[in-house]
């Protein structure tokens, strides 16, 4: 992990590595750090893992990413290939794309890094979106997380632009497909839009230029600025300690579980070498990003099935859904099948990003959490978060539906047509399914506490009646499912007072009563029972 | 539902509880593991655990074997996904249980061995307590207040002068990194008189060449993939010729620009730039296999579905005397995706 | 290869052609030679005959007794044999159903049955025939040159790798594995349904044997990195991440995490 505690690892307990440890407390404070840090206690879940995930697909792709500049060569002149892949030999193409089926072909092993590089990359961003969707539901952004679940989105949200990068560097023809939609799109915004692409390519598309300036930015600035949001990121998991859901004995003011050293040393360090293994392995089995079947980009060739990787993927159905429309006024256009979903793309992830912000304005919660929401006791965030991920993957599907159409045999269009309409529907639908589903499930939480759990077995009482046995839940059982709180809505008080004055109340406050009331109010909460009532069931009297 | 439990059941459990049945029970008591109470079955585990790191090792030895024995070109077939790498499988399958056994190893002996005894630790609020805070913004008033800033306004909105502008150096620095559009995205290579030359062969096409219902590319006379702008320029100038039976021209303009049905329209979409080129020669349909605009070549190029926003511009053409397809001169409108001073 | 403008301005590319041409009459010459041209005349006129009966039966439903054409199908005239042995020989014809996309099935005629439906229906009007061996044979073809042709022609419909595409409202362009040289050079030549047609006055035959020795490379050559995953482009990959990647990252996070077996169970 990342705190400096390795020198005092148990196999060190010699008097030279305590001398070692010595050496280094008097310069780095490290007996100081150990102590807060050493034996710190995380709870053991696996869904608590997920961030691991994305931080270890992050190192192995700087590792191998590292690997893969020794032989790359981020240039756009153009030569003849004269490699060992036969079928390209003597055709024209670009350095970045020659040095890319160098290293495919002619490097040993090179293919492999490669393939662990892209496969990481898309476990990462894949790893990243799970693990924050896992924040999401649970609540986890709730004070004091709310910054580093935005650290967190912002980590997010630069993976996929690094990604598009690295996707884009090889210069086979469909990156440089990918890189010429990149064109149209900034050539749609108004007024600077030409400029920008001038500057961004150097002059015309594709120019010389675009290449050698997204490998520096790939290769540089956006894991520089990411590495720095992932060390926040952590020093802030240590410093809030993690969440846990709630169970017996675990408390809002504690964290129960495992210390680091010497359980979660041995775990999460084991997991690292696990995700490198399970990833090393699928990059020896299954290929990907196959660049020589592609060929060189050529501004007027293009493959069908040119998509890119899947965390752009939504980007590219908004727009394959968007209508052709296109405003020309004044001497100038405006070409809104472009920029719409250009704005739109930020604002889709945008929502999610700030939505931690929201809901502490919406509920006006002020203290701090770390026990965890189980995602039915919030059923209005839940249906949020579902609506999201149906928004999502509605457009996933939009962006590949010139596949599913050939694979699924449909027409092209009528896919089109239906995520069209789904855009709109799908996340009304979804979130209104959801916070049934959530309150259903609420419900048979309530029965469970009152009346037991099924057992299954059937009894035959003397007067003949059949009934099934249920069992008491235990009391640690009783605890979690009754420990949630039930938060009642925001009231804005009445807007008369008693001597008949008209109180002023904001157009703001009253949206933010109207939101509280749909987040926390009526057909939101099934009301969880008080002991009172269990207590008065399990004495055999009433309820019937 | 009726009833739920039995009497005697009701009863049996009616006598534990306590004043408040939901009150937390507090962590359960800790649970010996096999491992923690039998020594075999520790051994067993230290075993396996060994055993693991073992694997790995012999997998690294196997990696570096592999790396050594297998030819960089060499093609085995691995059932049941067929014909591989041979060093590519054999590096990555080495280094994946290489690296998953050490995985392995230390996850078992972690969950086996190592103590599993959860233990709680107290959480401290992130706030400050109030003296913190107190002493925290009394410190700074101190500061600011020796540092005059707040009375000397001069000072203050200089720097903030300063600073403001200092930025735009960097911002003017950026300038040179292209030259500005002007009115290069208007024009292509295609100019008056220029033959049309078809990709494929290489020669100049003649009317006769462009059967009805055939699909040719054709790039302008002259543009050689050795001229350093060959991308730049095709990027613009790429041309699909067709030819329709002139009856099924509906557009008059279009007609009027082809020559005996034979028309030429810009290969660039005009949503993001793709080389739109999916032509159905008998629906007259060509679709953008990027995102799906489709145009109607029959009726001027005009956009029938996607998100494309603009016809095809289309090439006027004819044929010189010597019988060749030459061009009457540039696009009249810029070709590719649209743009801001596009109008 | 040679550089393209190289190849179009090298002096001797004249020499070439006119050498080609005159190999190619000489053959023409040798095949049609006059002491065969009157059997061959009665062989044709029989094949004629027998075609036109098959036509009577498997044909003239859709297409009208003499190759007219009709609402349920186009005209055969001056579509020449190569696009009977086309269609009849991938087995897209005869149609189950007319429509703009007739899939290919289980060929129901004989090669020679083919190849007399061919000659009455080239016998009908003037139009591309049925290549010969030579023109499909790929020994000498430049497969690099045909990768670069296919691109720029093919590959927008049918993928990189010939694995097939999406057309408008449900059409589709074929998957090109596991079709004979022939049949593909007769596509071309053609333009079979939706397809545009690829004369060789537009791209020639040695274009054409390019592009199919490309395809036959691109078909037989292995998948260097393991599993293509159907060579369908990063969509499939994408769902082979999440699912068996990430599928299998979670698998183990759940090992992980989970709580070691006790002793006694409580």
């Amino acid at each position: 992990m990342s705190t400096p505690t390795d020198t005092t690892k148990p196999r060190g307990k010699a008097p030279a590595g305590e001398r070692v440890a010595d050496w280094a407390d008097g310069r780095l404070g490290l007996y100081g750090l150990a102590k807060a840090n050493m034996r710190k206690i995380f709870p053991d879940h696996w869904s608590f893992m997920l961030g691991e995930v994305s931080l270890y697909s992050f190192i192995i792709v700087i590792l191998t990413g590292v690997y893969l500049t020794l032989f790359f060569h981020p240039s756009m002149s153009e030569v003849t290939y004269n490699g060992t892949y036969a079928p390209l030999q003597g055709i024209q193409m670009s350095e970045a794309y020659a040095s890319t089926l160098h290293i495919s072909f002619d490097v040993r092993g090179g293919l492999l890094m490669r393939q662990v590089h892209h496969w990481a990359a898309i476990v990462f961003v894949a790893a990243m979106l799970v693990h924050m969707m896992r924040v999401f539901f649970t609540g986890a952004f709730r004070k004091p997380r709310e910054l580093n679940y935005l650290f967190g989105f912002l980590l997010l949200f630069l993976g996929m632009f690094d990604g598009f990068m690295g996707y884009s560097l090889p210069d086979d023809l469909l990156s440089g497909t990918g890189i010429r939609f990149m064109e149209g799109a900034v050539l749609s915004v108004p007024i600077v839009g030409t400029y920008l692409s001038f500057f961004l390519f150097g002059g015309e598309f594709p120019g010389h230029d675009v290449i050698p300036r997204f490998y520096t930015i790939h290769v540089l600035l956006i894991p520089g600025i990411m590495a720095g949001l992932l060390v926040a990121h952590l020093i802030l998991v240590f410093y809030h300690k993690h969440t846990q859901f709630p169970g017996p004995g675990r408390k809002n003011t504690n964290v129960v579980g495992m210390p680091l050293l010497p359980v979660y040393m041995a775990k999460a360090g084991g997991f690292f070498f696990l995700v490198f293994g399970v990833i090393a392995a699928i990059s020896a089995l299954v290929s990907v990003n196959p660049i020589w079947s592609y060929g060189p980009y050529r501004p007027d060739q293009v493959s069908t099935d040119a998509q890119p990787d899947w965390y752009m993927g939504y980007s590219e159905g908004l727009i394959r859904i968007m209508p052709g429309w296109e405003i020309n006024l004044w001497g100038h256009t405006l070409q809104l099948g472009v920029f719409i979903p250009l704005v739109v793309f930020p604002l889709v992830l945008g929502f999610i990003g700030l939505y931690p912000f929201f809901e502490s304005w919406v509920t006006g919660d002020k203290r701090e959490h770390h026990l965890l929401d189980r995602p039915r006791n919030r059923p209005v965030r839940t249906g949020i978060g579902a609506a999201w991920i149906s928004l999502y993957l509605i457009l996933l599907v939009a962006g590949g539906n010139d596949i599913f159409a050939t694979r699924f045999h449909l027409s092209i269009n009528v896919i089109t047509w239906v995520s069209r309409i789904g855009f709109f529907v799908l996340p009304v639908v979804v979130f209104l399914a959801t916070k049934r589903i959530a309150l259903g499930l609420q419900r048979r939480d309530r029965d469970k506490i009152l009346h037991g759990r099924e057992t299954g077995i059937i009894k035959r009482l003397p007067h003949g009646e059949f009934i099934e046995i249920h069992e008491p839940l235990p009391q640690s059982a009783l605890y979690t499912l009754t420990s949630h709180e039930q938060p009642k809505p925001l009231e804005i008080g009445p807007e008369v007072d008693e001597n008949g004055v008209e109180r002023k109340v904001g157009r703001i406050a009253k949206l933010r009563a109207r939101l509280s009331q749909a987040m926390y109010g009526r057909d939101t909460q099934i009301p969880k029972p008080t002991p009172e009532e269990y207590k008065e069931i399990m004495s055999g009297h009433g309820h019937h | 539902m009726s009833e739920s439990t039995l009497p005697s059941e009701r009863e049996a459990h009616g006598g534990e509880l306590a004043e408040n049945p939901f009150a937390d029970p507090g962590l359960p008591p800790h649970e010996p593991r096999r491992q923690d109470i039998d020594e075999k079955a520790a051994k067993s585990s230290e075993r396996t655990v060994a055993l693991l790191f073992t694997v790995s090792m012999l997998a690294t030895i196997a990696f570096i074997a592999s790396y050594v024995i297998f030819p960089v070109g060499k093609v085995v077939f691995i059932w049941p996904i067929g014909h591989i790498s041979a060093l590519n499988f054999a590096l990555g399958m080495t280094l994946g249980v290489a690296l998953f056994a050490i995985g392995a190893g230390a996850v078992h002996w972690a969950r086996t061995l190592m103590s599993d005894v959860e233990t709680a630790a107290e959480r401290h609020p992130i706030e400050a307590d109030p003296e913190t805070k107190a002493q925290v913004l009394a410190d700074f008033a101190q500061g600011a207040q020796e540092s005059q800033l707040g009375r000397r306004k001069l000072i203050r909105n200089t720097m903030f002068g300063a600073l403001a502008l200092v930025p735009l150096s960097g911002v003017m620095l950026l300038r040179d990194l292209g030259p500005l559009p002007e009115d290069k995205l208007r024009h292509t290579l295609w100019s008056k008189g220029m033959l049309i030359i078809n990709q494929n062969t290489n020669q100049p096409l003649r009317p006769e060449d462009v059967a009805v219902g055939s699909l040719t590319f054709a790039v302008p006379d002259g543009l050689e993939e050795t001229q350093s702008d060959y991308q730049e320029q095709i990027a613009k100038a790429a041309l699909m010729i067709v030819r329709l039976a002139p009856e099924d021209i509906k557009d008059k303009r279009e007609r009027d620009w082809a020559h005996q049905g034979i028309v030429a329209f810009s290969k660039i979409c005009t949503h993001v730039g793709c080389p739109i080129s999916l032509y159905e020669q008998q629906t007259h349909h060509v679709l953008c296999p990027c995102h799906q605009s489709t145009f109607d070549l029959s009726d001027g190029a005009r956009v029938i579905f996607g998100p494309a926003g603009h016809a095809l511009p289309q090439l006027r053409i004819s044929v010189n005397n010597q019988g060749y397809l030459e061009a009457l001169g540039d696009f009249e409108e810029p070709v590719g995706p649209s743009f801001w001073e596009r109008g | 290869m040679k550089k393209l403008s190289a190849r179009r301005r090298h002096p001797l590319a004249a020499l070439v052609v006119l050498l080609l041409a005159l190999a190619a009459t000489g053959g023409l010459y040798a095949a049609l030679a006059p002491q065969k041209a009157v059997a061959d005349d009665t062989q044709q006129s029989l094949a004629i005959e027998e075609g036109k009966k098959l036509y009577a039966v498997g044909c003239s439903s859709c297409h009208g007794m003499s190759g007219q054409g009709s609402s349920n199908g186009p005209t055969l005239v001056g579509v020449g044999s190569a696009a009977v042995d086309f269609q009849v020989g991938t087995g897209r014809m005869p149609a189950q159903q007319p429509g703009e996309q007739v899939p290919s099935k289980k060929v129901i005629y004989t090669q020679a049955e083919i190849d007399q439906l061919a000659a009455y229906v080239a016998s009908l009007g003037p139009g591309p025939s049925i290549p010969s061996k030579d023109d499909t044979n790929v020994t000498s073809a430049n497969m690099a040159r045909g990768g670069e042709l296919f691109r720029t022609n093919c590959a927008q419909c049918h993928n990189y790798a010939g694995k097939g595409g999406a057309l408008t409202n449900g059409k589709f362009a074929p998957i090109l594995e596991g079709v004979s040289n022939k049949h593909i050079f007769e596509a071309m030549l053609t333009g079979p349904q939706n397809m545009p047609s690829f004369p060789d006055s537009t791209l020639t035959k040695e274009n054409k044997r390019d592009i199919i020795a490309y395809l036959n490379e691109v078909n037989s050559s292995p998948s260097y990195g393991g599993n293509s995953l159907g060579s369908l482009g990063p969509v499939t990959e994408g769902l082979f991440g999440w699912i068996f990647g990430l599928g299998a990252l979670i698998a183990v996070a759940v090992w992980v995490a989970a709580h070691t077996t006790k002793a006694k169970k409580s």
